[in-house]
């Protein structure tokens, strides 16, 4: 029988993960639109123009579903998580609230300048309020972040009136873990708008379609993406050693490490056995890497599963999947940057990279769902690391009422999901409209 | 004595941001109510997305900032509030997820069929909201059947009680005439006409609605007493009436901007009403005065609340003086010419 805690988290993942397909785009192709409108602004190339028309009605489209499914996660809190919202809402609630009115006005106000305003405003009005609502997305992106990070690893509290209360603000928005998960997020984020530019540019290329214009995006998307996949690396291993400072049972999941061990070796191949507490597989061990990642020190020792309770544990093979694979396509991702990076001159010349970029597109959604089943399942049991469980938390309501709007939930995201990506193939398919048609900023014929 | 100050703030904060998402928001959910009623052809209906084009998203904020407030002042009340209201809030987002993306997508394609689905999710998505915020708020202002711990006694059917489908019938209306007012500001000739006759006719059912909903308060509910304790509290009720009784006045001088500011301020003014009449509650409980939930046994801690305020003094104004430039910027009419252009919904 599924009960109101199951079925509230089915309820949360479907909506979190349906809702961060389409946050990452937006999060980096804001800006890369805003970097395509400021380099018409300086050089007055219509390439370039035409390059912010193009991708920013590819944004747009991603746009709409993105703002309208995020409103339902802050209101689940609510609906689903009434009692997590009592017990941490002095806190918590805070950090929703001015993401509210610091970031998504911003944003959600000035992508309709944006949109409505190719005839009303100058062209540096209207690129700047491209980079307002680039800016405010991201500024969103921390605020949520800095909330989840909360929930990852709670800082500047008490336990007053039955409940937590801030008692340091400070700490709260300083919360390292938070702004580790920031940044790890957004360059994830940015890392996908790279590579969806650059896929879609491939497969205009390889037709010999827009040539000159395709080749401008490639070139700025080449550079933006080697950055940002090459820092990912690097930052995610720093996140990595957060989450073994703060949460040592979700460690010890991401890498299966069931017995504690002093220089834990890291296994490049394991299969992990839940049932029977262990690996079914542990091959090509090398020694002490565990330890030197998690702690920079090879001699470290490593807290294995065993050392706790079986209901503290988070689920194993999911967390520990979802890690690996997400490691493993960041590493591709990384490598796929350097090929593009070298070829970014004359891409039109390599048929193979132009072949594989499109298929590319899916992979960092993927990647970026991966990270997050990884942050939340392998936080469980507990919903506030160390603070509050999951089960604890869920609202009082009827097992029905949660089922048929998880039912409604599927039914409707799946279709406006399949509407959307629809339409951002039929667009990008289409290619930038033919130079004459377009509308430039106002003053630029006054 | 200085958290009582905060709380009460936030009080007032907490009404005004619903009050002005119901104010802005409002004019949105009429113009889709009035879709299929309205609209002759395609271009009528392209100039009614456009007339809400540039402002429904930036409108759609307040209720997220409000529903953010809610949580960061009152958690409590904002635990009570959505999870007793599960299946209308729901509802509610449902219907707003299909109207954001009707907006968006409508114009992508160019078949009929494609459209008219589009035009349906319009259409239910404002008349839901409009129906179900009316419901719920109403609901409030008589108290919900909530015990000790915040948990509610009763089913989804008995929000439909009289009191509160009357609410949500009064918001219905009061948000048509709120749209076709501001379509007779965004548009030209016939459309126009038509604008102007519903909301004269319209605004007849409004006026209706409105004294029989301030008479079934004084029955239903005990919003009164406050204002009879604080006279100067009746205030509010008097703007509110002041709003609703010049709308036609304006409108038989061709003033249309002064007849959609008289709605505004009516919209506003109503709201103000019921939460004023809640003080110091924000969810009374039907079943035992002792179980609402007040600004003192269900706000955040003091220092929250004074960050929130600081919060709060900071950006709104700074998002009040934005948006008002927004709607200064596309004040102009939605001319066919601009359908023309890609950009165009």
């Amino acid at each position: 029988m599924l009960d109101v805690v199951l079925l509230s988290r089915l309820q949360f993942a479907v909506a979190s993960l349906f809702h961060f397909l389409f946050v990452p785009l937006t999060l980096g192709l804001s800006i890369l639109t805003a970097i395509f409108e400021t380099l018409y602004v300086k050089t007055g190339d219509e390439d370039y123009l035409r390059a912010a028309k193009f991708w920013g009605k590819l944004f747009l489209i991603n746009f709409a579903l993105g703002v309208v499914t995020g409103i339902t996660l802050e209101f689940q809190f609510g609906t689903n998580w009434s009692k997590y919202s009592m017990y941490v809402g002095d806190i918590f609630g805070s950090l929703l609230a001015i993401e509210a009115t610091l970031a998504f006005f911003l944003e959600s106000t000035f992508i309709a300048v944006w949109h409505f305003g190719w005839n009303r405003l100058s062209p540096k009005l209207h690129a700047l309020s491209i980079w307002l609502v680039a800016i405010a997305s991201n500024i969103s992106a921390l605020w949520i972040l800095l909330a989840n990070g909360w929930m990852q690893h709670p800082v500047g509290y008490t336990i007053r009136n039955g409940r937590a209360e801030l008692t340091s603000f400070l700490e709260v928005v300083t919360n390292p873990f938070g702004w580790m998960e920031f940044i790890h997020t957004v360059s994830g984020a940015y890392i996908l708008a790279g590579f969806f530019v650059l896929g879609i540019s491939a497969w205009h290329l390889r037709r010999k379609r827009e040539v000159t214009f395709f080749k401008k995006c490639f070139k700025v998307a080449a550079v933006w993406t080697l950055i940002f996949a090459l820092f990912e690396v690097f930052n995610g291993h720093l996140h990595g050693s957060e989450v073994a400072k703060a949460q040592p049972t979700k460690l010890a999941a991401m890498e299966s490490l069931w017995e504690t061990k002093q220089g834990a070796p890291m296994y490049l191949l394991v299969i992990p056995d839940e049932e029977h507490e262990r690996n079914k597989l542990e091959l090509f061990p090398i020694p002490g890497m565990l330890s030197l990642l998690a702690y920079h020190d090879p001699g470290a020792t490593v807290k294995g599963l065993k050392e706790w309770p079986e209901e503290e544990r988070p689920p194993v093979a999911l967390t520990f999947w979802s890690f690996r694979l997400m490691v493993g396509l960041g590493f591709l991702f990384a490598a796929l940057s350097l090929w593009v990076f070298w070829k970014r001159n004359n891409p039109e010349e390599s048929p193979w990279l132009l072949r594989i970029l499109p298929w590319v597109i899916p992979l960092p959604y993927l990647a970026c769902e991966l990270g997050w089943m990884v942050a939340e399942v392998g936080r469980q049991p507990w919903i506030v690391y160390g603070l509050m469980k999951t089960s604890k938390a869920v609202s009082p309501i009827a097992p029905a009422q949660v089922g048929i709007s998880l039912l409604a939930f599927i039914l409707v995201y799946t279709l406006l999901g399949l509407v959307d990506f629809y339409l951002l193939f039929k667009f990008a398919r289409k290619g930038p409209g033919a130079k004459k048609t377009l509308a430039a900023p106002s003053s630029i014929n006054a | 004595m200085e958290q009582n100050i905060f709380q009460i703030i936030w009080f007032v904060l907490w009404g005004v941001l619903w009050a002005v998402y119901f104010m802005l928001d409002g004019f949105d959910f009429g113009l889709g109510m009035l879709l299929p009623f309205i609209a002759k052809n395609d271009v009528d209906r392209r100039i009614i997305y456009n007339a809400a084009g540039p402002f429904w998203d930036g409108n759609e904020v307040w209720l997220i900032t409000a529903g953010g407030a809610t949580f960061a002042a009152f958690p409590k009340t904002y635990a009570v509030m959505f999870s007793a209201l599960y299946t209308p809030l729901l509802l509610i987002l449902f219907a707003l997820i299909l109207r954001g993306v009707a907006f968006e997508f409508r114009a992508k394609e160019e078949s009929p069929v494609w459209k008219g689905i589009w035009d349906l999710c319009l259409v239910v998505g404002s008349f839901l909201p409009a129906l179900l915020f009316g419901v719920a708020f109403a609901n409030f202002f008589q108290g919900l059947p909530i015990d000790w711990q915040g948990i509610m006694h009763g089913n989804t059917l008995s929000l439909l009680n009289p009191y509160g489908l009357l609410g949500g019938l009064l918001f219905v209306v009061m948000f048509i005439v709120h749209g076709a007012l501001w379509l007779t500001i965004k548009s030209n000739g016939a459309l126009k006409r038509r604008a102007k006759k519903v909301a004269e006719s319209f605004w007849v059912i409004e006026m209706l609605l409105v004294i029989i909903f301030l008479v079934a308060t004084g029955f239903f509910t005990d919003l009164w007493v406050n204002f009879f304790r604080y006279k100067w509290l009746l205030i509010i009720p008097a703007l509110a009436l002041l709003g609703f009784v010049a709308i036609p006045g304006f409108l038989a001088y061709g003033s249309y901007w002064k007849a959609w500011f008289s709605s505004a301020l009516a919209i506003l003014m109503t709201t103000a009403f019921g939460v004023a009449g809640l003080f110091p509650r924000l969810i009374p409980s039907s079943l035992n005065p002792d179980w609402s939930l007040t600004i003192y046994n269900s706000s955040s801690s003091p220092l929250t609340l004074k960050i929130m305020t600081a919060v709060a003094l900071i950006f709104v104004p700074i998002v009040i003086l934005y948006q008002l430039w927004t709607y200064k910027t596309f004040s102009e009419k939605v001319k066919p010419e601009f359908l023309e252009t890609e950009e165009a919904y």
